[in-house]
Order: C-alpha cells, then sequence, then structure tokens
C-alpha cells in the first residue's frame, strides 16, 4: 500500500484489517525517502532501526487482533527542534551537530504511545528562525510543488515530507507561523494549538512564549486526531494548562451552520498578493455558502505585531540559546586559549548568520537603558494586540485570514533581504503574540499551481471550532 | 604634609560606615528547586543532575511546592509581607558552571518585602530592614583543583546546579562592622528556628556579600560603595568590613575617590582586591521567565503557612525571662537552638518547679560548663536530668550542697544526672531532726532580741534565723525543713 492514498484512519484501518503492515509502510517510506529526498531534503537524520521496531510492535499486537491505538503504525516524521533520545537531534544547526539527547519530547513520547512510527527528523531552519528554510545549516528544502521554490519554514521539511508522501504526518513547531506558513506553501495542512495546550517540554527553545508544537497533516481529520493525542497537560511544563483536552474528532461532525466569522480588513491590505485575495474571497464565499455569517470585524493593533513579535521573540532567543556554549554538549571550538576565547569560537563556528542576527537584537533589546524602550514597550503592545482578539471573539466564532500574503516564494529571492523574509509572517505572528488557536488548510492554486492557504484563528482552547470551519471547508471543496 | 597618627584617627572619625548585606540560604528541600534531582551534599560530581539541571536543549523548569513554603516561611519570620503575585526572572550571564546561560531568580516583583529583624546594640536594640526575599536557583561549582590535568582545565560540577536559595537583602541600615556581625548572628538564627535551612557556612548553605560605603558623618547621600564577595564566616565578614571601611575612609581623606567595584576579601591577609570594576560589570539583562507561570501565594495559602512559624527566638526569650524569672543572657543560652529551648522547656514544664529548673541550669550548669569550656548542647547534664535534680532538691530529698556533689560527679564522669544520682545509690539527706533542731535551739537562745521581734510581730526576722542555721549546719541542713522547725519553735 502506498502512502499517497492514505491518511491516519484509513492507514490504522488498513493494518488493524491486516491489509497492510506498519513494517511495509514505514518501508514504503523510507523508499520514497531514498528515491525522492535527495532532491526535496526534507529530513536530516532517519531513524529506521527505532521506526521498524516500532512498526512490528504494531504489526504484532494487530496479528493478536488487539485493538489498536489512533496512530498504530503511521509514518511519522519529527521536526529536529524536538529532542528524541538517543536519535541526533540537531535543531537544524551545527551546534547541535552530533548531539544525542537522553530523553523524549513529550509529544513524541505520545504519539509513539499511540503508536505513531517516526521515520526520522525534518528538516527547519536553524532554531526554527526563518520562513523558507534556507536558514538550515544542513541544506534547504525544496517545495515538492515546485523545486524552484522554497516550502516555508520554518517547518519547511515537515511540511515538505506531508506534501511528498514521505511521511503521513508530522510534527512541527510553530513561533511566528512556523507551521502554518510552510503548510500554505507546501498546500497541506498545518495546525498551531493554542499556547498551553500541547507541552512545550523537549522542544528545543527559540521563544519560549511563542513556541508551540503541531501537527502537519493531509487532511483537517488527521490533525485533529494528532492534536488529540499530543494535547493535554504536562507535569513537565508549567506552562502546560487549560481545560480537559474535547474530543476534537468527534466534534468535526457537529455543523458549522451560524457560525460567525470575522474578516478583518486590516489582513487584507498592501502586500497582499492579487491571487491569494481572490482565493481567500473566494473561500469566505464557500464558507457563506456553508451556512456562516460573515462579520466585518477590525483588529486595529495588527499593524505593531510583526516589530513586536521580532522583538519578543529575539529577546527570548538571545537568551534561550545561551546554553550553547560549548561547555557541556554540541560543538565546542577547538584549541581556544581562554574561556571567553572558547565561547566566542564556539559560537561563532556554530551558529549561521540569522541566529547570530536574532541573538544580536534580542541581547540589545534587553539591555540596561534600552529594555523600556523595546521589551517592555513590546509586551504591552503584546497585550494590546491580545485585546483585539478578545473583543473580536466577542462578537464571532473564528477569523479568516490569508496564511501568507504570498504563495511560495523562489530559492534564493529574499536570502539577503532579512527584513522582506520577515514580513513573510505579517498574518501568522498575530496568534503566537496572543496565544490563539489557528489552522491553515489549503484554499486553491495560484494560475502557476501553487497552492494557498487560509488561515481560521480562534478563541483560546478552542481549537473545535476552528477544526470544525476548515473540516467543513475541507468536505466541501473535495466535493466540488 | 605628613598625617600623624593623631589627626589621621580625628580625621576618620568624621566618616560612617553604610553597609547593607546580602544573604544567600540554602533551603533544606529534598529535591532541587526546578526538578526532582537530590541536593544531597557530598555525592559524587555529577550524579544529582538531569535534563533539566543540566540544562539540556528542551528542558523545563517545574517549580517546587515545598521550596516556595520554605522561603514563605522564612519571610515571614523576618517580618516580610509576602506578595501574593510573585514573578521570576532570567538573569543572564554566562559562566561555566551556570548551565542555562542564565540563572531563574526574582527581579522586580520576590516573593516577599518590607521586613525586619532587631539586633542587640549598646544600650537597646535596633531595627535592620530587609528590602527582599527572594527564591532562586543555585549554579554548580567550577573545580579548579583535584585532578590530575588541573593545571591547564577546570571541571565543573553540576550537583548543585539547580538547589534551590533564598536571597536575604537587607536595607543600608547596618552601621558597623560589629552590627554586621549581629545582623548575621540573628538572622541565622531565625532561619535555623524556622528550619527551613541548616545555615551551615563550610557547606556553602549560607553565604553572604557586603554592599559598603562610607560618608561624612551627617550626610544624607551614600558615597560610593564596594561589593565585597567570598567572605565564607561571619568574623571573616567583620574583618573584611573593618579592613574595607577603613581602606575607603583613607582613599577619601587622601583626596582620592571610590571606584564602585566588587572586591574579594582574603582571609589570610585580611585585605580585599579589586575583582571587576563597574565598567566590567555584567548587565544581567533581566526579563521575566517565559517558562513559569507568575508564583501565587494567596491568602489562604499564607495562612497555612504561617501556622507553620514557630515562635521566634526573639519573642520566646522574651517570654522565658518572664515566665521562668531567668536573666535575658541565659535565655539567650538556652535559645542557641529551637532543640535545646524546646528541651529545656519540656523539662521545666515536666518539673515540679519550673523556676528551680531555671534556677539550677543558671545557678548550677553554666558555670560548670563554661569552666569547662563546652557549649551547653555538649552538656553531660541533660535538660531532663536538672529537672529530676531540681525535684530531689524541691521535695527535699538531697540538700543544695548534695546537688552540687551530684553535679560535679556528672561532669567528672561525663554522665548524665539521674545516672549518677543512680551509681551513688540514690542518696537522701539525713531526715534526722534532733541535731537541727539542737542547732536551731542553740541559735534562738543566742538572739533573744530576735525572737522578741518575731513574736512582737515583725514575722520577716524568720530570714535571719533560717540564714544562721544554713551558716551554722554549712549549708546540709534542708531549708524547708528549716523554715518548719523555725516556724514551730517560735511560734510555741
Amino acid at each position: 500500500m502506498e502512502l499517497t492514498s492514505l491518511t491516519i484512519d484509513s492507514a490504522r484501518s488498513a493494518i488493524q484489517e491486516r491489509k497492510t503492515t506498519a513494517v511495509s509502510l514505514a518501508e514504503w517510506a523510507y523508499r520514497k525517502i531514498e528515491s525522492d529526498d535527495p532532491t526535496i531534503g526534507a529530513f536530516i537524520t532517519l531513524s529506521k532501526e527505532r521506526a521498524l521496531a516500532k512498526a512490528a510492535e504494531i504489526d504484532e499486537m494487530a496479528k493478536k487482533g488487539e485493538k489498536l491505538a489512533p496512530l498504530a503504525g503511521v509514518p511519522f516524521g519529527i521536526k529536529d527542534v524536538m529532542v528524541t533520545r538517543g536519535v541526533r537531534t540537531t535543531a537544524g544547526s551545527k551546534i547541535l551537530g552530533n548531539y544525542l539527547p537522553p530523553y523524549d519530547c513529550t509529544a513524541v513520547a505520545r504519539l509513539e504511545t499511540a503508536g505513531a512510527v517516526v521515520l526520522g527528523k525534518m528538516n527547519c531552519d536553524e532554531f526554527a528562525m526563518g520562513s523558507s528554510n534556507e536558514n538550515s545549516a544542513w541544506k534547504p528544502v525544496r517545495n515538492p510543488r515546485d523545486i524552484s521554490r522554497v516550502p516555508g519554514g520554518s517547518s519547511g521539511g515537515s511540511a515538505a515530507a506531508v506534501a511528498a508522501d514521505m511521511a503521513l504526518a508530522t510534527l512541527g513547531s510553530d513561533t511566528g507561523g512556523s507551521i502554518r506558513q510552510p503548510a500554505s506553501f507546501c498546500g497541506v495542512v498545518g495546525l498551531k494549538p493554542t499556547y498551553g495546550r500541547v507541552s512545550r517540554y523537549g522542544l528545543i527553545a527559540f521563544a519560549s512564549s511563542l513556541d508551540h508544537i503541531g501537527p502537519l497533516t493531509k487532511t483537517v481529520k488527521d490533525a485533529a486526531i494528532v492534536l488529540r493525542t499530543i494535547a493535554g497537560q504536562d507535569p513537565m511544563d508549567s506552562t502546560s494548562v487549560g481545560p480537559a483536552v474535547p474530543d476534537y474528532v468527534a466534534d468535526l461532525e457537529k455543523p458549522v451552520r451560524g457560525l460567525k466569522i470575522g474578516v478583518a480588513k486590516e489582513y487584507f491590505g498592501e502586500g497582499l498578493d492579487r491571487e491569494v485575495r481572490a482565493a481567500l474571497e473566494a473561500a469566505i464565499q464557500k464558507l457563506a455558502e456553508l451556512g456562516c455569517e460573515v462579520v466585518e470585524i477590525s483588529l486595529p493593533h495588527t499593524k505593531y505585531a510583526v516589530p513586536t513579535y521580532y522583538i519578543v521573540a529575539t529577546a527570548e532567543a538571545s537568551s534561550n540559546l545561551a546554553r550553547f556554549d560549548g561547555v557541556r554538549y554540541g560543538h565546542r571550538a577547538s584549541a581556544a586559549r581562554t574561556l571567553s576565547e572558547m565561547y566566542r569560537r564556539t559560537r561563532d563556528e556554530g551558529f549561521g548568520a540569522e541566529v547570530k542576527r536574532r541573538i544580536m537584537l534580542g541581547t540589545y533589546v534587553l539591555s540596561a537603558g534600552y529594555y523600556d524602550a523595546y521589551y517592555l514597550k513590546a509586551q504591552k503592545v503584546r497585550t494590546l494586540l491580545t485585546r483585539d482578539f478578545d473583543q473580536a471573539f466577542q462578537r464571532v466564532d473564528a477569523i479568516v485570514t490569508p496564511t501568507s500574503p504570498t504563495a511560495a516564494f523562489k530559492l534564493g529571492e529574499k536570502v539577503d533581504d532579512p527584513l522582506a523574509m520577515y514580513l513573510a509572517d505579517i498574518y501568522t505572528v498575530t496568534a503566537n503574540l496572543a496565544g490563539i488557536p489557528g489552522i491553515s488548510i489549503p484554499c486553491g492554486k495560484t494560475s502557476e499551481k501553487l497552492p494557498i492557504g487560509m488561515q481560521l484563528l480562534g478563541k483560546h482552547f478552542d481549537e473545535a471550532t476552528i477544526l470544525r470551519l476548515a473540516h467543513a471547508y475541507e468536505l466541501a471543496e473535495v466535493q466540488n | 604634609m605628613v598625617t600623624t597618627p593623631e589627626t589621621s584617627v580625628a580625621a576618620r572619625a568624621r566618616y560612617e560606615a553604610v553597609i547593607g548585606l546580602e544573604v544567600h540560604v540554602q533551603l533544606l528541600t529534598a529535591t532541587k528547586i526546578f526538578c526532582s534531582c537530590s541536593t544531597r551534599f557530598g555525592n559524587p560530581p555529577n550524579t544529582n543532575v538531569c535534563p533539566v539541571c543540566l540544562g539540556l536543549p528542551g528542558a523545563l523548569p517545574v517549580l517546587n511546592r515545598k521550596a516556595v513554603e520554605f522561603a514563605a516561611l522564612a519571610a515571614m519570620a523576618l517580618n516580610c509581607q509576602v506578595n501574593a503575585t510573585s514573578i521570576f526572572a532570567r538573569k543572564n550571564y554566562f559562566y561555566p558552571d551556570l548551565p542555562k546561560g542564565y540563572q531563574i531568580s526574582q527581579y522586580d516583583k520576590p516573593l516577599a518585602e518590607h521586613g525586619a529583624i532587631e539586633i542587640p546594640v549598646q544600650g537597646g536594640a535596633k531595627k535592620i530592614g530587609i528590602t527582599r526575599v527572594h527564591l532562586e536557583e543555585d549554579a554548580g561549582k567550577s573545580l579548579h583543583e583535584g585532578f590530575a590535568d588541573s593545571v591547564d582545565t577546570t571541571a565543573i560540577d553540576l550537583n548543585r546546579s539547580g538547589v534551590a536559595l533564598i536571597e536575604i537583602v537587607s536595607e543600608p541600615d547596618i552601621a558597623s562592622p560589629e552590627e554586621a556581625y549581629e545582623y548575621l548572628i540573628r538572622l541565622k538564627e531565625i532561619i535555623l528556628y524556622t528550619g527551613v535551612s541548616d545555615c551551615n557556612m563550610e557547606e556553602g548553605s549560607l553565604r553572604c556579600d557586603a554592599n559598603v560605603s562610607v560618608r561624612a558623618r551627617g550626610q544624607r547621600e551614600f558615597g560610593t560603595k564596594t561589593e565585597v564577595k567570598n567572605v565564607n564566616s561571619f568574623r571573616f565578614i567583620r574583618e573584611a568590613l573593618e579592613y574595607e571601611i577603613e581602606r575607603q575612609k583613607g582613599v577619601l581623606e587622601s583626596g582620592g575617590q571610590i571606584t564602585q567595584e566588587t572586591r574579594l576579601y582574603n582571609s589570610n591577609e585580611g585585605k580585599t582586591y579589586n575583582m571587576r570594576s563597574k565598567e566590567q560589570a555584567h548587565d544581567y539583562r533581566y526579563f521575566p521567565e517565559p517558562d513559569l507561570l507568575p508564583l501565587i501565594i494567596d491568602e489562604k495559602r499564607q495562612a497555612e503557612i504561617r501556622r507553620s512559624l514557630p515562635e521566634l527566638p526573639e519573642a520566646r526569650r522574651k517570654r522565658m525571662v518572664a515566665d521562668y524569672g531567668i536573666t535575658e543572657y541565659d535565655a539567650q543560652v538556652l535559645t542557641f537552638s529551637k532543640a535545646l529551648a524546646d528541651q529545656f522547656e519540656a523539662a521545666a514544664k515536666a518539673a515540679k518547679n519550673p523556676k528551680r529548673v531555671a534556677n539550677l541550669v543558671q545557678s548550677e550548669l553554666m558555670g560548670r560548663l563554661k569552666a569547662k569550656g563546652c557549649e551547653i548542647e555538649q552538656s553531660p547534664i541533660s535538660m531532663k536530668g536538672v529537672a529530676l535534680s531540681a525535684d530531689l532538691v524541691e521535695s527535699g530529698v538531697i540538700s543544695g550542697k548534695m546537688l552540687k556533689d551530684l553535679y560535679d560527679l556528672s561532669f567528672a564522669r561525663e554522665k548524665d544526672f539521674p545516672d549518677v544520682y543512680e551509681e551513688e545509690g540514690r542518696p537522701e539527706q539525713s531526715r534526722d531532726t534532733s541535731a537541727l533542731e539542737q542547732t536551731i535551739d542553740e541559735i534562738l537562745a543566742a538572739h533573744p532580741r530576735q525572737v522578741e521581734q518575731f513574736r512582737a510581730g515583725k514575722t520577716a526576722v524568720i530570714g535571719f534565723f533560717v540564714g544562721q542555721v544554713m551558716r551554722a549546719s554549712k549549708r546540709q541542713a534542708n531549708p524547708q525543713l528549716v523554715n518548719e522547725l523555725l516556724t514551730r519553735k517560735l511560734g510555741g
């Protein structure tokens, strides 16, 4: 059986019903990786031994007729910013080139408990810093829909692998759009849950108050299945909080008629590609046809989101990345004569240009004399942005926006213009700053056959509503 | 111009010192502040570690509930207001024994503020303000010696990394090295009473840094301060401050200026040395720790914690002086530790006459201990032993003289009073009153005028007769019995 035709549910059922085996699915995936990944570059490290052992375990259970767990035998990819016990985890950086973590990320452990087969670690921008995957220290990722184009970032490998059928689903991380934007560029589903919904334990931190783990999948239902598996409080993460985890999968079938959908003019302004706008307008029309009420809203502080984001994110990053000092693990510069030389050379050799840029920015905004003007001010604006959403959500159940102002751009197109690159996150960073859930689903293609993504934003801990809307839209599109 | 010593002394007297102390106290939690690793001291290097306290990628801190309780308890004992909400913050700096490149501490919203303790000063007490008490994690240890390659390498032991600390910052209310010393003694005593730390300086569970400046007497503004670090005993703090104050006065007197800097104390030389100047000072880039939620200690929880607050040494001393009629000094000695004070009070309360127990401690025990040069904690006679001896005297079984002899034997044999009492065959003072009656008769006969006075109603004269009889019996007589016999004979 080929991954091409499968979803999480159908794969599990096929294994349960012994129409195929978990081992053969994993082997199929590895063959696909072997043939296609030299071009795409989605994987950094393969964990064949671990994957095949897990797959064999699942097959043994299926053989005995035991009821399989929801992700049993599903070939998964894990973004390389999530630690995996004994499997090299680099965060896309040379500074962790040979790092073997001694423990598993909670989300990964939960996937495996639910039967997932972890094929390997997905390429990404170094420390998840980037919007094109060109900041990976190892290799760029190419967009399977058009290999001259980027897959988006930073979870570029995670999105590309699903799009190219090298994995049935992957985990990505999203600090400013890093799940949703590549999902949109590669034409797959990408979900960033509410802050606190999924444990961050074992996620190599970029910006702790903005980092989220979430799934990239082929369908909305698959995203709901994965979220149901990885969500919920974790005693190892103090910020994993919130109400009990609902059954996102069962909730998909609830009607969407009568739901109020907000459309904010701030997300349809200057810089939005004409074709993306047209696709979004059509999608909004479709949602209206499904019985949703479309309401015009305003999120007035949106224009401050990108600068606010780049202050908060870099500030936290400058601190989070201090531990990569060559003392305990990872790369250490050889032949340094003094401690400070060891620090400087280790970090100079180990970090790439974008990471260094962000460490410097973050160090600057936290420095004595600048803290109030930058970091403190940014935190205040963050509060205002969150309030914008709180007010909007008193009137609407979800907000619809483009995921990215453009479809996938060409490799090399923006590498020399960091500011242009930062603006690729303009529609996604707000959800990270406010901590609200967001999902990107495909909503048509450009004339060049490049996927376009629609973003649905929801209330805190209300992933169920945006999943339900996305699911209804997806079904309607399929029926077309 | 050459300054003569006299003018120098006079000149120096024009200055006063301003001192503030920062004390780090390690909390006695079984596990570290943000992970479940053991805090045991002395385990092999890097064995009490996990991804969290090693600062491995992806690991996150989870706050230890007990550490919060202990910190709040200490803060309450120091009369601080515990904040309902406090915030953890990251203090960023690079150091090899700081695994994350930042220390999780508290900054602008600490656990507790606005406290004070009293220290004894000439002719009374002085209040020293406590600015704040906050929670933080300890760093690991850099080991610069003890290994084959120690000449050119430093080893790191991260067993201590993540151990729970509180930092107690005083107001600049301390005016002399002596006051600083007293403050530390009192502070340590209070913390020990709460039981949240063992305050063991050798093992580093109590550490102190001092901020010190001098200014012209009467001047309102503070002078430029220096910070003295690396001082590992209270005595050294006093010495370091004495040196540093004199050094600063000397600099000012010779027309110089104090440089704001961190100085290390070298206890062998009794001098402080520059470690780093203000220009080299770290910019710690504090910001709220995003991995931890704000720490909420609401009123209900505060009340719960407050319930486990023991009676504190100062209050206890005052009560003991009132309850047992002992001196301030003896109350001080008896409250040296909470355990000792508890033993004393338990024994005193169980005894027939609590005050007699206190009196015996004061009159018989302390002197012998002092002569022997040992602390009350090493006393051969336990508080229970004192209580038994008090009861024996109280009920007239043994005399005061016999008690003294038995105490001497206890100290000589290093055995507790009950053992010695048994070994001596449970001695009793003579119950035969004939010899005593004869003595009394002789004394009454020799003092007819006083007998007359007594019979005329001036009954206080009985004290005179008791004294005479006791002296005649070389203090062997049982005073109670003497009293009885005298009353009978005088009345008859």
